[in-house]
Order: structure tokens, then sequence, then C-alpha cells
């Protein structure tokens, strides 16, 4: 019985850090960025929700439309040396109008008091654009530099977005309400449905990349840049392109995880960094390119972790995080060195 | 080249000295640091707000305040405290907000013979320094109150569950110091952090210890996560929870979950339910009114309060050390001292400070209130 109840908990946050560990897998092999900020998607996400909850127009789309301005402002420093008129607009149009028009959505509905759905798609409607902001304004510059260097962006931009959540969302932790309030129960143990939320959309996005990946030409194009990056470029896939399908990709993987994880409990503006950090041990089990044993490291970590929490919970962290070391000597034992360096 | 060089000196000249003029026009001068970003940043950010409520004047000399941010960090508190002491020549630190960077302040504040008030708990081998004076209450102050209140109510096993950090000791610590007095036993000994994104497994095991009731040591709306996970699974004893977790954010997130609780708190939190008697109501009834008219309604804090009473306590000691020296002087920070430790009592919103010359947490029951909620409201315990 307990068992069964431990597993339940430990399946619900394993599929949470499968969906992180996924995202992960997918900036990593396309753009060869560690993308640690990855976590405060999820928090961001949650947040969002959370203050939507309470009727009010979430901080993060004002920040959306301060990240498209700085875009913006960048994209005129690159066209300093003189640009087209179809250029021009598009960055407009991408980094101006699309933030603005997000803004003014999300104020005219958030009073609203919106149905929990429409409320879980505007969150993502909101993070989801992040994603190429934060490339465009960080990564792009650094495109061709080393895993070191972007490792090191990273950090610095996982530090900026903690700090901006503190600005606009404060200390305290905030919580949002479940799509769907009902229990089932299966046998003796009762589910939530937010539980069955949390499957389903899981399920649904490892579905959808494997389609993505297998039958579309972009997903071709990102699953040729992994492959081998100049060799993608030199048959005429545009890399850049790319990058930024894998983090808008990737940001829309964390908004839905924090709107999958905001109800389940309390989220802080620093928490994004420690979920993000087990779908990370996820990722490396994964050898930082595989999605289907990311995925199963992901359910098994939740599993560990739960079952940790119950017969030793002064020792939950390090249990789960130890974990990774015989991960990384057998990776380490069983792979040649081939960094690309 | 040149032109600009000597430019340059004469701006650094100039500010030289204006920094060494500003101790010799002889105002009381106060360094604040406290965590306002970090893991803190919950507990700081509302001691650096009630700051600004600080008067002007004291005793008719007036009074310049620096604060600065540590961001919980006891090397960046360390630096901040120095820096108070070396270059503004301030007469009294106040901070930090948490434990650790308090240690360092405390430090500090003994090396260089300066007053010192720690805004949060500190072990006692801190608390017993000659410069350094507490304002939060003791941990053993809350848990007799707790553990009497466990007795009343027929407790007699409990399930314990908190931070898995020095907080979380700190309160088992007492149930192995103190528990056996009131005739409680542990029967289950669980942690979890803060940022967990859940406790089931710990909730499940406290359930099948069947304690009477559970007590939960943790603090923030970090409270929360246990508490609606036991309610989740299922359990509807009595929940005992410490000031740490008495926020209104904490009934925010809890919700109906918070039924059946009681948390121990300081006075400042229902200052409006106070009986007229009670000598913390008039403090703190005008700290939260002041508070919550600059920063919005329901978002007073016990630990803004500490700020507030950390100058209730200088309204009253700075006049009887002005008598004797002139602030800026090391003669004028041992005069405060002693007025502080010989001064009181001082009556402040979340309790009565008497120190003694063995005693610097100075802190009695009148520090303590004991309050369930009802209604997403806080409601004294009659």
């Amino acid at each position: 019985m307990i068992a069964a109840f431990l597993i339940q908990d430990g399946v619900t946050s394993g599929a949470i850090y499968a969906l992180l560990g996924l995202a992960l897998v997918l900036v990593f092999s396309v753009t060869r960025v560690i993308f640690i900020p990855q976590g405060e998607f999820v928090a961001y996400g949650a947040l969002t929700l959370a203050l939507l909850d309470d009727g009010r127009i979430p901080p993060t789309a004002s920040l959306l439309v301060c990240f498209g301005a700085i875009a913006f402002l960048l994209d005129l420093w690159g066209m300093r040396q003189g640009t087209d008129a179809r250029g021009f607009l598009r960055s407009l149009t991408l980094n101006l109008i699309l933030p603005g028009v997000i803004y003014g959505i999300a104020s005219v509905l958030a009073p609203l008091g919106l149905p929990s759905f429409a409320k879980a798609l505007l969150t993502i409607l909101i993070i989801t654009p992040m994603g190429y902001y934060i490339y465009r304004i960080a990564y792009r510059p650094l495109a061709d530099a080393s895993v070191l260097v972007l490792l090191i962006a990273s950090v610095g931009v996982h530090l900026a977005m903690m700090g901006l959540g503190l600005v606009f969302f404060g200390a305290e932790g905030l919580r949002a309400r479940p799509l769907a309030d009902a229990n089932y129960s299966v046998g003796l143990l009762p589910v939530p449905a937010q539980s069955l939320w949390i499957y389903g959309a899981t399920i649904a996005i490892i579905i959808a990349l494997y389609v993505f990946f297998e039958r579309t030409l972009l997903g071709k194009a990102l699953r040729a840049t992994a492959v081998n990056r100049l060799g993608a470029r030199l048959v005429g896939v545009r890399t850049q392109l790319t990058g930024v399908t894998a983090f808008t990709l990737a940001a829309a993987i964390g908004a839905v995880s924090g709107v999958l994880i905001g109800p389940i409990t309390t989220i802080y503006y620093d928490t994004g960094f420690l979920i993000g950090l087990k779908g990370f041990v996820a990722a490396i089990i994964g050898g930082l390119a595989s999605f289907p044993v990311t995925a199963i490291a992901a359910i098994g970590i939740g599993l560990i972790e739960s079952f940790a929490s119950f017969f030793a919970s002064s020792y939950k962290e390090v249990i789960v995080f130890g974990l990774i070391i015989p991960v990384l000597v057998w990776l380490s034992l069983s792979h040649a060195f081939h960094e690309e360096e | 080249m040149k032109d600009r060089f000597s430019r340059g000196m004469a701006a650094i000249a100039v500010l030289s000295l204006s920094a060494f003029a500003s101790p010799a026009l002889a105002d009381v001068t106060i360094g604040v640091t406290v965590s306002s970003t970090g893991p803190g940043a919950a507990l700081g950010i509302p001691l650096k707000n009630s700051v600004e409520l600080w008067p002007t004047e004291v005793g008719g000399e007036k009074l310049k305040v620096i604060v600065l941010d540590d961001a919980g960090d006891p090397s960046i508190a360390t630096t901040n405290a120095r820096r108070f002491v070396n270059d503004d020549k301030v007469d009294v630190i106040v901070g930090s907000a948490l434990t650790p960077a308090s240690i360092a302040v405390a430090g500090v504040a003994a090396e260089t013979g300066t007053p010192h008030f720690a805004c949060s708990p500190v072990p006692p081998n801190i608390s017993k320094g000659k410069w350094t004076f507490i304002l939060p209450q003791d941990a053993a102050l809350i848990a007799n109150n707790l553990f009497a209140k466990m007795k009343a109510d027929g407790v007699k096993t409990v399930g314990y569950i908190g931070f898995s950090d020095s907080y979380g000791d700190l309160w088992m610590g007492q149930f192995k110091a103190m528990g056996e007095q009131y005739g409680l036993k542990v029967v289950a000994d669980e942690r979890y952090a803060r940022p967990d994104t859940s406790v089931s497994g710990q909730v499940l095991k406290l359930v099948a210890a069947r304690p009477d009731a559970v007590f939960i040591g943790a603090s923030g709306t970090g409270a929360a996560l246990p508490q609606i996970a036991l309610r989740e699974r299922g359990f509807t004893g009595k929940i005992y929870q410490t000031h740490g977790a008495v926020t209104f954010d904490f009934l925010r997130i809890a919700g109906k979950a918070a039924d059946n609780t009681v948390f121990a708190s300081g006075p400042v939190m229902v200052p409006e339910a106070q009986p007229d008697s009670s000598e913390t109501k008039q403090e703190g009834l005008a700290y939260v009114t002041a508070y919550e008219k600059k920063f919005g309604a329901g978002t007073r804090t016990q630990f803004g309060a500490h700020i507030n009473d950390a100058m209730a306590i200088l309204k009253k000691a700075i006049p009887i050390a002005l008598q004797k020296a002139k602030p800026g002087t090391p003669e004028f920070k041992a005069a405060l001292r002693d007025a502080i430790e010989t001064g009181g009592p001082f009556p402040a919103s979340q309790g009565v400070f008497e120190y003694k010359a063995d005693d610097h947490l100075g802190l009695d029951n009148r520090a303590v209130v004991l309050l369930t909620a009802k209604d997403d409201k806080f409601e004294l315990v009659k």
C-alpha cells in the first residue's frame, strides 16, 4: 500500500524530470549548450500560472516585452552596417510587436477569471517566446564558442533569470490551483487528476518530439545539426534556425512542466534550479544524447527520490545526486573520449 | 592625460574629505546588513522595508542609517560589518536575517566593540557575547510554550518533520532537551528541503507511525508543504507550527489545510486582538499600522518587527548614552551598550526586552502568543 503511494508519487515527479531532461538533451544535442536555466522556465511557468489564478497580470508578460526590446536593440546593432527593409520588419515584428501582443492578451484576459485550462495555455504562450529571446540575447553571439564558454554563459543566464524572478515574483512561494480538482482511485490508490495530466502531457510531448524529429523537415534539420554541425551547414541547413527552434521548444517544454508542477507543490523563484538539476542528472545518464534513456532515467530518479524520502529523508538529495557518480564513471569507461575541442 | 589624472585625484580628495567629514557631524550612525536577496530574501526584505519606518531623529540627534545587502552570505556580512565600523564609524550594527550571517556580524561587533542587534536566533556561545543582543525569541522559549500547550491538549506521541538544515535540527534539539519534561515522545523524525517537489514519502511515514500530533519545524511558505500533504493523506490530528511559519503567505498557500493547527508566534501578528493591558499592544499596533499603510494590507511579518524593536530599544538607550559621550566615539558605543543592558525593560512589538549582563536574549513569556488559523486569519488561542 505504502509502496503503491510511493511509486505513484515517484512517477509523478519523474515525469516532470523527464520533461526537463528531454529539453536539456534537445538543446545540448543541437546547440552544445548545457542549458542550466531550463529550470527557471519551470519556475516562471508555475509562478505565472499562480498569479493568473489570482487574477493578476503576471510580471513575466512585462519581462517578455523587456526581453523583446533588448533583442531588438541587438538586432539594430547587428544591422548598423546597413540592411534591407525586410530584415528590419522581421526583427520589429518578432521582437516588439509579438511580445506587445502577448502582453496585451495577458492584460485583457488576466482579470477575467478564465477556466484553468485557458490559463495554462496563456502561461505557455507567455513563457515560450522567452526561449527565443534568451537565445538571441545570450547564445547567438556565442554560437561558435566552445562548450565551456557556452556553459559559463548558461550559468550567467541562470543567475540573471533567478535574480529577475526574485524582483518580479518576490521571495515567498506561490502555489497554483490544479487543472482539475478531481481524485480518481485505482484499486486502493487515490490518483489526483493533476497527476494524470502530468502523465498525459509527458507522454504527449515525448510522442510529439518523436514525430517532429522523424517526420518533419525542420526536425530532420535539427537532427542533422546535432549529428554534425558543419556537415549540416554544408548541405544547406540554417544552423541558426535550428538553434532558435531548440531553445523555443525547450522554453515551451519548461512552461508546460511549470504549469503541471505549479499546483502540486509550492514554487519559489529559486526552485527551478533544483528541479532542473534532477532533469540534468537524467540527461547525463542518457549521455546528453538519448531521449528514451533520459526519459526512463528520469522516472527512475523520481522513484528513487520518493523511496529515499520515505526511508532516509535527511539523505534524500545525497542519494539522488550521488547516483550520478557511478554513471559518470561508467560513461567515461565505456565511451572513447570524443570531445569536440 | 596628466590633466585628467590630476582632476581624478582632486575628485578623490574631495570625496574622501566628505567621507572623513561625516562622522564629525556627530549624527548617530546605524549600519544595517540584511539578506534582501538570496535564500534569506523572504526574511530580509521585510527587515529592509521596516528600516524605512525608522524616525529621522533620536534624542535630538540626527539618525544616519546605512542599509547593505549580504545575500545571507557570512563572508559578505563580515565585509559589510567591517565597512560599517571602519568607513562609516557606526555606533550600532543591526543584522543579519539568517543565523550564519548574524554569527559573522557578531564576530566583528565583539572584535571592534560595537553594540550589535541580531535579527535571527544565534547559538548560545554567540548570545553570551558582550556586544551582541538578540531580538528574536529563543527557540527554547517558543518550545516551552508549544510543549506546554501540547501537554494541555493531551498529546503524548509526536511525529516530527522539519527542514533538513540547522532550523530543522534546532527544533528536534528542543524535543531532545525538554520533550521528556512535558511527557512527549517523538515517534518519527523526518526531514525535507524547502524546494522539494513532494514530501509524500515523509508524510506517509509520519502517518504510519500514528502520532497524536505532528510538529513541523519549518519556516515561511516552506512550512505549508508538509501541512498540505498531511491533510491530503488524511491526517486529522493537531499540527503544531513554530513562529517561523506565522506569515500570511503561509495561510495563502495552506488555505483550508491550516485548520486544527496551533502556531506559536510573536505578539506582533495580532496586536488588535491583544487585551489593552498587554505591554506589547501599543508598540505592535503602531508598527503594524505604519507598515501596512506603506506596503499594503496583510504584509506584516514578525521578521520586520525585529527592526522596529531594535529602534524601540535604541529610542530609550541612545538618550542615556548621549549624556556620557558623543556619537562616533568608542566611549559612546560602550555607553550605549551599557544603556541597552541596564536601561530596560523596553516594551516593544514582539515582547518586553529586559537584557541583563548574563542574559542577552532578554525575553520572557510575554513574547509568545499561541494562535490558530481560521478563515485565512490568525486568531489568538484563548
